[in-house]
């Protein structure tokens, strides 16, 4: 119990500290505003802010080794503050490049960005290179096997790594790092491809419900509620243990199923969305001179419908991408996805998994499966940044 | 008060209304199954006399109408019938000591609750008391970082957040244990540090939604009339929100910690495995593996119970703290 009276009189002397400053404050500056009406709160929470900082900073530049036994935590927390800095960076430069570079219209859309959701269009950017070109950055095959398993990444021959193969092998002999690239190409596209089945499912029939209404209004909501009312995850997980069964009856590949699956429950949240949007779009007066001059129901859905319910659609579209691939991830991890041979992050994770046990001894071992959880999480991150810019920006909320 | 209770018997016959077609849901999409199940509990090379035995027992003669009421009622009576892997070990090896699926259910179901309540404990508090600050400094320094650093833990997945607290908490400074064997007559102090991991990344992924929508409520309300009186007669900004705003924002803030249970008792799975805690999540997963479809069958009912029941909760908890909906027109 002894860190939690620590804990309690680090507080107090940050409490004591912080009026100090406060009142010092106040004494120097002659009562300036902003020392007179700083709550007491406010002060504590600057001087909390500076402490751990301070910390922070101290911990950063502890040896990395000591006595020849490399003390792990250091050597994680700089590679987290160097990732973390590094991206703050990029967005920064990739925010510059944008405003210098480019039309008109980019340019101004680069001037208003704030730097979280130029660091997610920057990741989004990296994802989809990575992912297109995946064949061609990636040094081995995905499924290429070598005859040493179990290499140890780093490269550095003397604690056990190989130069050939910077992350290492995993416990059959493959290529960690051309694996985490093929992983891009195969997560992130069959996520992007469910998504975009999802859309034209749900929201064609979304738009379809609105215009038509009535019965097939009444059909299509109630089937969507019954869908919505079990959980999505357990869905998928009952679903894919009979779709297993009919794969192997049927000689289909098992992640078709999932693709068809997991398309299948998020297009009612689609549908939900649609539906709702599309409503508030076929009472216009423009629909009605459309239907007048006689346009068939894909032409309103596509032509008259769509254009006008890009906003609220692309945002969707963007929450949806992460559900999604966060499922698909969770199914993988669960070992019930993407199935082997595909280079997977989720299955990564799960296969790597054990090695973070080690991380106390060999921070290089444990790498392996953070860098493929890592990777679900930097993209699921940075769209949800973007996300929550466009929304931000199209709501108008300043408070 | 008439119309109240109506209201929400209503909502109830809705909610049992709605469980009734998800278990056909379930029940359909089961029996879509090629094959049938005697021939999955045997294996190939059954013999005819001893599948025609299952059938029978399992009422697998019988058509679809006729074996949903039955299986149906037996789920109203508590039978939810007998996994296919103790049924495969007793065929094999003998012995008639059968666990029902209810027996194997009804620990598993105790523990994920004993999470969930343990999450519950820390994530409720944490999250209205990050939110009424954040919304209190809004668009501070502070306001920001909890907003990036609560977007964050959103959007990754649960198993990332999970292996970073291992990471973090249990190699390399070894406090709580990374693996949550509990059991049943364990010690609380024990069961509790063996909980702990889990529960914390359960309480990283529901606090952040949590405190975002208890901010958004509460700034939703600043810009009303009679907080800019309060504020006008010189009350402390913090009291503003508390006294004022806080009372008013309760029906969103309800509805969401509502909403975050129904994912709690749900969202497990992962949390579950990734700790190999012994709920029922784990046990979700393991009978999909083996498509034991007595226990996937009854689990995901339980999963979708939960889930209806919480959802009503919260529509009925939102009802009562609303006056305008208690007394619709």
């Amino acid at each position: 119990m002894s860190w939690l009276l620590n804990l309690i009189l680090i507080l107090i002397a940050t409490a004591v500290v912080a009026w100090v400053f406060r009142f010092l404050g106040q004494k120097f500056t002659h009562n300036k505003p902003f020392f007179r009406d700083m709550p007491f709160a406010v002060a504590f929470g600057y001087v909390a802010g500076l402490l751990v900082l301070i910390a922070a900073v101290s911990y950063y530049f502890r040896p990395v080794e000591v006595n020849g036994v490399p003390s792990a935590g250091v050597i994680f927390f700089r590679w987290a503050v160097q990732g973390f800095i590094g991206f703050a960076i990029a967005a920064y430069l990739f925010r510059l490049f944008g405003r210098a570079v480019g039309t008109a219209g980019t340019r101004k859309l680069f001037r208003a960005m704030p730097l979280t959701a130029a660091f997610g269009v920057l990741v989004i950017l990296l994802y989809a290179i990575v992912s297109i070109f995946a064949g061609s950055i990636a040094p081995y095959g995905q499924e290429e096997i070598f005859a040493n398993a179990n290499i140890v990444p780093g490269g550095n021959p003397m604690m056990g790594g190989d130069p050939n193969f910077p992350l290492g092998t995993d416990q059959i002999g493959r290529d960690i790092y051309s694996r985490l690239i093929y992983g891009a190409q195969n997560t992130v596209g069959i996520a992007f491809a469910t998504t975009c089945l999802a859309f034209f499912v749900g929201g064609s029939l979304g738009f379809l419900a609105a215009i038509v209404g009535g019965w097939l209004d009444q059909i299509l909501s109630r089937a969507v509620d019954v869908l919505m009312a079990i959980p999505a995850l357990i869905f998928a997980l009952l679903l894919m243990t009979i779709a297993s069964v009919w794969s192997n009856q049927l000689g289909v590949d098992r992640t078709i199923f999932m693709v068809l699956i997991i398309a299948m429950i998020d297009s009612t949240r689609v549908y939900r969305l649609s539906r709702a949007v599309g409503q508030n779009i076929v009472v216009m007066d423009y629909i009605e001179a459309a239907k007048l001059r006689g346009e068939g129901m894909g032409y309103l859905i596509f032509k008259e419908i769509l254009p006008n319910a890009t906003a609220p659609l692309l945002a969707e579209f963007g929450l949806r991408f992460c559900f999604v691939f966060l499922t698909i991830a969770s199914l993988s991890f669960l070992g019930v996805g993407i199935q082997p041979p595909l280079a997977d992050w989720g299955t990564m994770v799960k296969d790597l998994s054990q090695f973070i046990n080690f991380a106390a001894f060999a921070p290089n071992v444990a790498t392996a499966p953070l860098l493929a959880a890592g990777a679900i999480a930097l993209l699921t991150v940075a769209v949800n940044f973007v996300v929550d810019w466009m929304l931000h920006k199209s709501s108008g909320l300043k408070d | 008060m008439g119309s109240i209770f109506q209201i929400i018997l209503q909502r109830l016959v809705l909610g049992i209304l709605t469980l009734l077609i998800v278990s056909v849901v379930i029940f359909v999409a089961v029996n879509a199954l090629p094959g049938d199940f005697a021939q999955a509990i045997l294996g190939q090379g059954a013999t005819e006399e001893a599948v025609a035995q299952i059938r029978a027992d399992l009422g697998l003669d019988q058509n679809y109408f006729m074996r949903y009421f039955s299986w149906l009622a037996n789920v109203l009576t508590g039978n939810l019938g007998i996994s296919f892997a103790q049924m495969n070990f007793a065929s094999n090896m003998g012995g008639d000591q059968l666990v029902g699926v209810v027996e194997q259910i009804a620990p598993r179901f105790k523990a994920t609750m004993f999470l969930a309540g343990v999450t519950a404990m820390f994530a409720v508090p944490i999250s209205i008391t990050l939110g009424v600050l954040a919304a209190l400094y809004r668009n501070s320094i502070f306001d920001r970082a909890v907003n990036i650093t609560t977007l964050s833990s959103i959007s990754s997945p649960e198993f990332f957040l999970a292996y970073i607290l291992i990471l973090v908490l249990a190699v390399l400074n070894p406090i709580f244990p990374s693996l949550s064997n509990v059991y049943e007559g364990m010690a609380l102090g024990e069961k509790l540090n063996r909980t702990m991991l889990p529960a914390l990344t359960l309480t990283l992924v529901v606090t952040a939604h949590m405190m975002r929508m208890t901010r958004a409520a509460i700034i939703n309300l600043l810009a009303s009339p009679y907080i800019e009186m309060a504020r006008l007669k010189g009350i402390k900004p913090m009291r503003v929100i508390v006294r004022h705003a806080l009372p008013n924002a309760l029906a969103p803030i309800i509805n969401v910690i509502a909403l975050n249970l129904a994912y709690l008792i749900t969202g497990v799975v992962v949390v579950e495995v990734v700790f190999v805690y012994p709920g029922i999540g784990q046990l979700f997963v393991d009978s999909v593996k083996i498509r034991d479809i007595p226990v996937v069958q009854a689990c995901c009912l339980i999963f979708a119970a939960a889930y209806i029941l919480l959802n009503l909760m919260a529509d009925i908890l939102s009802i009562l703290s609303n006056p305008r909906l208690r007394h619709p027109k």
